[in-house]
């Protein structure tokens, strides 16, 4: 209807939606927002640990039970992996495949070394009668620190998959979005454990 | 000769337009962010480990730092800005960190007045709690 109008009048059909303000890259911001709901589902588990951390129900507390120097190499791991992985992305950016592949290797390995220093510290805990069971206090700290290493543990998975995609397809649009994704996720892993070790450990120990 | 060149240059540009997936990563970014937050993860632990200060103030201290690497990481590694995905990126975070705040300092003074205002109870009483 609206057209033969125009038609009749003679004018040029307006078009007010040029596509401008329609972001390159929808999966992007989507990503963002999982990533915000995850930060929540992180804050509850904090305020978990916030209210029962020092309910030690006559059991170990924080000063007895962490070793701040297995924390600091675990910190460093991360830390350096976040950088590690930045190189990739700076290789991605440039195209350059072989370079992508040798810096997620060596970001992957760290995510394995940080886990199986995470285990270690776990199955030390348990071994010492300090299991999640023992009080509220190792409750909640078992329920974030692992929730935690879940991800990281997630996170290795999709780095190795992804390992094998680029290899295999190269730096293509598609694997490069994803590259991007788990850039965010690598590097939003990085801020929780800041939290974690600072709110966690450094504190727990300062009693 | 410069025709040629700019057309070059045109169709380049045409071409990273189309691959673009809005990410623009520095190695001077990333190695300014590595740097900072290096010195904000070293300096917490050295204070907690060489039991510098007293615990109170010490605690203060550490939290101060843990934020500021944060930030540190928000600007450096995930290149969070006003102008990412239109500012979307920004408000989300700005809404979840309120909800976050809400969350936990709600949960802290709502157990920690629920801890104090309790009546005291003796071992056996709590023992012959249902």
């Amino acid at each position: 209807m609206s057209s033969t109008t125009m038609n009749a009048t003679g004018a040029a059909p307006v078009f007010y939606d040029d596509g401008g303000h329609h972001p390159q890259q929808g999966t992007l911001l989507g990503f963002w927002l999982y990533l915000m709901s995850d930060l929540l589902i992180f804050a509850i588990l904090f305020a978990t640990y916030a209210v029962l951390g020092r309910s030690y129900a006559a059991g170990p507390s924080g000063a007895d039970l962490f070793d701040l120097k297995l924390v600091a190499v675990n910190t460093g791991l991360l830390l350096v992996s976040s950088i590690t992985y930045g190189m990739a992305m700076i290789a991605m950016q440039h195209g350059r495949k072989a370079h992508v592949l040798r810096w997620l290797a060596v970001t992957g390995l760290l995510g394995l070394g940080f886990l199986s220093l995470e285990l270690y510290e776990f199955a030390h805990l348990i071994h010492e009668g300090a299991g999640p069971q023992r009080s509220a206090f190792l409750s909640s700290f078992f329920t974030l620190v692992g929730t935690h290493g879940l991800h990281v543990a997630f996170g290795c998975i999709w780095l190795f998959t992804l390992m094998t995609q680029v290899r295999r397809h190269g730096l293509t649009r598609e694997n490069k979005r994803r590259l991007v994704c788990l850039s965010m996720f690598w590097h939003f892993l990085d801020v929780v454990w800041i939290a974690v070790f600072t709110f966690v450990y450094l504190m727990g120990v300062l009693q | 000769m410069s025709a040629a060149v700019s057309a070059e240059h045109h169709h380049d540009h045409h071409d990273d337009h189309h691959d673009d997936i809005g990410y623009h990563a520095t190695v001077k970014g990333y190695a300014v962010g590595f740097l900072l937050s290096v010195v904000l993860t070293a300096i917490p632990f050295w204070l907690v480990m060489g039991k510098v200060s007293t615990p109170a103030a010490t605690g203060f201290i550490v939290l101060g730092f843990a934020a500021v690497q944060m930030l540190v990481h928000m600007v450096y590694f995930l290149h969070l800005n006003a102008k990412v995905e239109g500012g979307w990126s920004m408000l989300a975070l700005l809404f979840t960190a309120a909800l976050v705040v809400i969350v936990l300092a709600g949960s802290v003074w709502v157990m920690y007045h629920l801890n104090t205002n309790m009546m005291p109870m003796a071992p056996h009483d709590m023992r012959s709690m249902p």
